[in-house]
């Protein structure tokens, strides 16, 4: 795959360290404030980058509540409607789910809600495990472009974006950074 | 397009790093067999079909059930009941069954080699679900799947696998396979069913029980296939039993921990004593459990890539 700064020539931080540490503490405090029990809240990610998302999610919480909650990785690429288009075969990764989703207040969490999905995928998933009593969706940014009839209960920061932009988001965890970036005025192709 | 799709016919022309990678999603797949709704919508609208021109229940049940949670459309064919017995060749049956557009055709055969056939004049991504003597691909690889799991890794590790060599397409595909992957394999059986040839797959034969299961990780048994020895190779079930079956005796020779393996259908008291096939070392339903999982990958693996 070409690298971002080769595809695009102009890049713009949307979230900096700080912007995205404070953004990440306030979704945690909203998702208290709607949870009528915290105790049966259990956070799910989206691999690959909802995963550690939704990891801090659960200690902001904690620190909150003194609970933390349980903490999924959902792998969605044998939900996806695209998972033969490419000529490689997608990997499959495993879905831990250490909790019983059935009755569950559920919050999915990703970090870039664009076409919906991904988020369509993952709620078909996540049925296949159980009847949860409710299923959120938390994302750190939302950069527009729905394909789907679907929306985000709990939005870090909301980017407009033209098609064909791209949104980079970085976490210490995989990236060793934490910061959202925005790629735009792709190279033409020569 | 024949020739744009994706095959499973044999892992002798594979590498280690596709036959890991097979592994690793096999490993994945056997997660979803441990859920409440065991079923992924990820084949859903493609047809495979299972044709089975020799007898066989675990495997084909096996494919028939991959296919199912992967939620895709099968059709079965047994060579029993099928235009076969009528004289069609496997060319045109399978050309008929073409006619339908089947993504994926899983194929058991008596000749080795059908599959390949298959391959280059039917368009669909052709599964080898057994040849002849030469291979058994998803045999092969739901074996690695069950001494990766148990052992840690297969480099390394020494796998004697003992019976009819000659007649054995799962000792193939057993050899081949875990030679890539670095195990030290010995073959072992009377030497009218040990080819003169098969050293050259990258194993150690030899006649000797006790040298084959010494110090071993892994001893797999094959079963004595009765209905395809057309002569006698051995004097009777008791005398193979005492001289190449499976007992405790036997077993205490090899690693405390060794697996026992065996692919089913067992002959008790022939190649594989009752006490050993049901003792605490026996991975026998693993096997059957990691088959599943093996077909869910090798049905996903063939089926992208074909669009």
């Amino acid at each position: 795959m070409k690298k971002l700064e080769e595809t695009f020539r102009s890049r713009r931080t949307v979230l900096d360290t700080v912007a995205m540490r404070r953004a990440i503490r306030r979704l945690g405090h909203q998702l208290v404030e709607d949870a009528v029990d915290v105790s049966n809240l259990a956070l799910i990610g989206v691999r690959t980058r909802g995963v550690p998302l939704a990891r801090r999610l659960a200690k902001v919480i904690a620190e909150a509540e003194g609970v933390e909650p349980p903490v999924g990785e959902l792998d969605i690429t044998l939900y996806r409607d695209d998972v033969f288009e490419g000529l490689a075969v997608p990997e499959v990764r495993p879905t831990l789910l250490p909790f019983e989703v059935r009755g569950r207040h559920i919050v999915l969490v990703d970090d870039v809600l664009y076409t919906g999905r991904t988020i369509r995928a993952a709620l078909d998933a996540l049925m296949d495990w159980g009847r949860p009593h409710c299923i959120r969706l938390a994302v750190l940014v939302d950069r527009g472009h729905r394909e789907l009839p679907l929306h985000a209960d709990y939005v870090g920061s909301t980017v407009s974006t033209a098609l064909g932009e791209s949104i980079e988001v970085c976490l210490a965890e995989i990236d060793g950074e934490d910061e959202v970036r925005h790629w735009s005025e792709p190279e033409v192709e020569r | 397009m024949i020739g744009a799709r994706r095959h499973l016919l044999e892992l002798a022309s594979m590498t280690a790093d596709e036959i890991e990678q097979l592994l690793d999603l096999a490993d994945t797949f056997s997660d979803i067999s441990r859920r409440p709704i065991k079923k992924v919508p990820t084949l859903r609208g493609r047809t495979i079909v299972n044709l089975f021109m020799e007898p066989s229940t675990r495997t084909r049940s096996s494919f028939e059930l991959a296919a199912k949670r992967l939620s895709a459309d099968t059709l079965n064919i047994s060579g029993g009941s099928s235009s076969v017995v009528k004289g069609e060749t496997l060319l045109d049956t399978a050309r008929n069954l073409a006619a339908y557009r089947p993504d994926i055709i899983v194929l058991r055969h008596k000749d080795a080699g059908a599959p390949h056939l298959l391959s280059r004049h039917v368009d669909a991504s052709i599964v080898n679900a057994g040849d002849g003597a030469h291979e058994h691909p998803t045999q092969g690889l739901l074996d690695m799947l069950t001494i990766r799991q148990h052992c840690k890794g297969i480099a390394g590790r020494k796998v004697a696998i003992i019976g009819d060599i000659a007649h054995s397409r799962v000792a193939r595909s057993g050899i081949v396979g875990l030679a890539k992957l670095g195990a030290e394999v010995v073959v072992c059986g009377p030497p009218t069913m040990l080819p003169a040839e098969i050293e050259t797959l990258g194993c150690v034969a030899t006649s000797d029980r006790t040298q084959a299961v010494t110090d071993a990780d892994v001893v797999m048994m094959l079963r004595i296939q009765k209905e395809r020895l057309k002569e006698e190779l051995f004097p009777s079930d008791r005398e193979y039993s005492r001289i190449f079956g499976l007992n405790r005796t036997a077993l205490a020779l090899a690693k405390p921990d060794c697996l026992v393996m065996h692919p089913g259908p067992i002959n008790r008291g022939v190649e594989l004593e009752p006490d050993v096939a049901d003792g605490p070392q026996s991975v026998i339903l693993d096997q059957v459990a990691n088959g599943l999982a093996v077909r869910m990958a090798v049905l996903y693996y063939c089926a992208g890539g074909a669009a």
